[in-house]
């Protein structure tokens, strides 16, 4: 393989500078001092992956790709009961870290209970690195994959067990936020509804589709289903630290269409065919330690690319169809994943993109690329038979050199970022899963109702500071109310050529009216949660906000920004106003 | 370092492994601890004068076993540092008498070939800045290596050289915990005081 030359390249470079150094006889305290004096030039990595060049990012030890299997995550188990039960109102008594009653507890009680415990624990990323101590969900990166269905509400008590040694980052005060879950705010992970190490937060899930209290009662809209969330952690000001050290997992949803049983309702692929992957990139330091750059305020790009928490793995894959949940874990970096044939590098090989954002589209469409922005997420059907016997590459070939956005380039197959290896090894198996050419759709498109208010929003970097409409985060500031039940239109401005921002906008789904006045192409043609706000971009968006009450987030999902302020909060409440640029 | 000339130097510095020697990674080693790697990625130890004119080691003496918050201006800024510095008065009055006692601030200069300790010490008259907030001065070598390594540097190399258009942000921390975070300088007082308190939390130690 090409990646094992260039790697053993760099050993042989590493051999002859140690034989360099024996021959100047430099002792270990001289070299101490020449990396104070010459920093920058020996911090640098030489393939500018660095998002930080000037402040002090290491470069990661050499690492060999593709040598042990993707980690599939344990799916999240219930338990009989919860002791004390939960209470509607916060049991501070017991040490709930819960400030504000459960507003649909009642209506929706819980079928299933869960508990999960968030500490500190050992991970091996790469057989090439020393075991990492991260914090995880239930102590694993990433955490436990909850399968949950439409009308089976659950609640998850949620215990800080994280200490007060972060290992050189992270702060042990954690919310977690459930990504694009139509949820109580109490139970939203507000990323200032944090809570402390020896509390616990319950965060009921009701698991209903929108509208069911106001364009469609009793049950909601069929079709705003979701289908592939996610959860980390929001705490403010620490969110980029805390996710990145490890609080991030899956939380998966099905109904009576998206069944999760491949002979029945849409017929995706299903059980051990049906794979979530994360993506994450990180940087290890001169101790193959995983390494965070405390510094940094543009964005926080790795050299090293994880799935599912090991460094470039390989999966195993029999012959046939499977469906991958693609997120772009962050912190900062963009995406655009190719299937690259090693044979034939140059063959574009098409595959099917079913979602957007975890939103079932309402058809597949056939792609040969899928860009994701932080956050982002993507369902594909990737069908194997035609590689039986064969390897294929899932490579990131969109290039981006430091935090401020991708530059636009597209690498040429097999130069970019190798990313997880499906070895098409194992033998036929059934395949009862529809092939993505034959369904013709999945779910309608919400209508597009007029707006009560048009808001303007303009993303910002003023001296170096991030900011929304020229105003900065605070917990305490309302920026704005939304009239709950009613439509609204947002306009999202950028009116720098030089950086990109995924926006997240936390309750409810959007669709994009326009890119720059155009109408958005074939898969932004959905339901979305995260837009990326490109250079010199305005972005038309539209909202219905409905059902629940309370305060929300809208912020930029380049994790390092929103910590730095890019972010705002606003309500929903039964008046709401008219601000036009709040 | 008299062993090792210009060119091996150039020679060892494209390397990884060189940068992993460097660390310290050899064979029965044990790892820095993660305060003294953070002290030795982003704190030198660099001589600063304060604007009483006082020398001080910047780790030794302004961070190590500390709650600090720290940002760059300089005097004759008619940009953002004028509001930064208004912000940051109204910051040590809401902090009382922590400030000097267990919460430290630092300004230093971007221009420290004009900002002498005495036109410091004139700028920190005319804010009313109290005991326990230093502004700092140094050699300008050394003040660079500490803008680059806190991190107020703009990767846009055009806006970096933009003395005007430098960045706003103020770090906060706690070096004895590891707590790093930083947030805009024109935040509001109340809001920064708040984060502040985040890093200050004695029942989480």
């Amino acid at each position: 393989m090409k990646h094992d030359a260039r790697a053993h390249a760099r050993r042989n470079a590493a051999a002859a500078n140690r034989r360099a150094l024996i021959a100047a006889r430099v002792s270990r305290r001289d070299l101490m001092k020449m990396g104070l004096l010459t920093s920058a030039g020996f911090l640098v990595p030489k393939n500018g992956l660095s998002a930080r060049a000037s402040g002090g990012n290491p470069q990661s030890p050499p690492t060999r790709a593709f040598i042990e299997p993707l980690p599939i995550m344990p799916v999240k188990q219930p338990v009989a009961a919860l002791n004390p039960a939960p209470t509607i109102a916060p049991n501070v008594a017991a040490g709930e870290g819960r400030t504000r009653n459960h507003q649909a507890l009642a209506r929706f009680p819980p079928a299933k209970l869960y508990e999960v415990h968030q500490k500190a624990a050992p991970l091996s990323v790469s057989p090439d690195l020393p075991l990492q101590t991260i914090w995880g969900f239930d102590g694993l990166c990433p955490g436990p994959t909850y399968i949950a269905r439409y009308g089976e509400p659950i609640l998850v008590r949620n215990f800080n067990e994280l200490p007060a040694g972060n290992g050189g980052f992270g702060l042990n005060e954690v919310t977690t936020h459930l990504h694009n879950g139509h949820t109580p705010s109490e139970s939203d992970g507000f990323p200032c509804d944090f809570f402390r190490a020896g509390q616990f937060y319950d965060q009921h899930y009701p698991n209903v589709l929108a509208g069911f209290d106001s364009t469609h009662p009793p049950s909601g809209d069929p079709n705003e289903a979701l289908s592939t969330l996610w959860y980390h952690d929001h705490r403010a000001d620490f969110t980029s630290q805390n996710a990145y050290k490890g609080l991030e997992g899956f939380y998966l949803v099905f109904n009576d269409r998206d069944t999760g049983d491949e002979t029945t309702g849409f017929r995706l692929p299903s059980g051990e065919f049906d794979v979530p992957l994360m993506l994450a990139d990180k940087v290890f330091d001169e101790n193959g330690v995983m390494f965070f750059d405390l510094f940094n305020l543009d964005g926080i790009l790795g050299d090293r690319f994880m799935v599912n928490g090991k460094l470039q793995p390989f999966f195993q894959v029999h012959p046939r169809r499977y469906r991958f949940r693609v997120l772009d874990g962050g912190p900062s970096r963009f995406y655009e994943f190719f299937l690259t044939d090693p044979d034939a590098p140059n063959t574009s090989v098409p595959f099917w993109q079913i979602a957007n954002d975890g939103n079932l589209l309402p058809r597949p469409l056939q792609v040969t690329s899928v860009r994701l922005g932080v956050a982002e997420r993507t369902d594909v059907v990737i069908d194997f038979s035609q590689f039986a016997g064969r390897s294929i590459i899932l490579e990131n070939r969109l290039e981006q050199t430091d935090g401020r956005g991708p530059t636009g380039n597209i690498l040429p197959a097999g130069q970019g970022n190798a990313l997880l290896r499906f070895d098409v090894v194992l033998p036929p198996v059934a395949d009862q899963s529809a092939d993505p050419a034959s369904i013709v759709k999945f779910y309608d498109l919400p209508p597009i109702e007029p707006p009560r208010v048009t808001r303007t929003f303009r993303f910002e970097r003023n001296n170096g500071q991030w900011a929304v409409n020229g105003r900065f985060f605070d917990c305490n500031e309302v920026r704005f109310r939304v009239q709950r039940n009613t439509a609204e239109k947002w306009v999202l401005q950028n009116n720098s050529g030089g950086w990109q921002h995924p926006i997240h906008i936390h309750f409810e789904e959007f669709q994009i009216g326009s890119r720059n006045g155009q109408p958005p192409p074939g898969v932004e043609r959905s339901r979305k949660d995260v837009v990326r706000l490109q250079f010199n971009e305005e972005i038309a968006i539209f909202f219905r906000f409905r059902d629940f009450s309370g305060r929300y987030p809208m912020h930029c999902h380049n994790t390092v920004h929103e910590d730095h302020a890019m972010m705002m909060r606003w309500e929903i409440d039964d008046v709401g106003d008219l601000t036009t640029q709040p | 370092m008299a062993h090792i000339d210009r060119r091996t130097c150039l020679a060892l510095a494209g390397s990884a492994w060189c940068s992993a020697l460097l660390a310290g990674r050899g064979e029965g080693r044990t790892l820095p601890s993660p305060r003294d790697a953070i002290r030795a990625r982003y704190f030198p130890n660099v001589a600063l004068r304060t604007h009483h004119d006082r020398h001080v080691r910047f780790y030794d003496d302004l961070i190590k076993d500390k709650i600090v918050i720290i940002n760059f201006m300089y005097a004759e800024c008619e940009g953002v540092c004028p509001g930064i510095t208004a912000n940051l008065r109204k910051v040590q009055t809401l902090l009382g008498d922590r400030v000097g006692r267990d919460i430290f601030m630092y300004s230093i200069t971007l221009k420290p070939a004009e900002d002498t300790p005495a036109a410091l010490d004139a700028y920190a008259t005319m804010h009313d800045a109290g005991p326990g907030w230093l502004f700092l001065t140094g050699d300008p070598g050394d003040v660079e290596l500490l803008r680059r390594k806190l991190g107020f540097v703009s990767p846009d190399p055009r806006l970096d050289a933009d003395t005007s258009q430098h960045i706003g942000n103020i770090r906060y921390g706690n070096e004895p915990r590891q707590l790093w975070a930083a947030c805009p300088g024109l935040a509001s007082p109340r809001w920064i005081v708040e984060s502040l308190s985040w890093l200050d939390r004695r029942e989480s130690l």
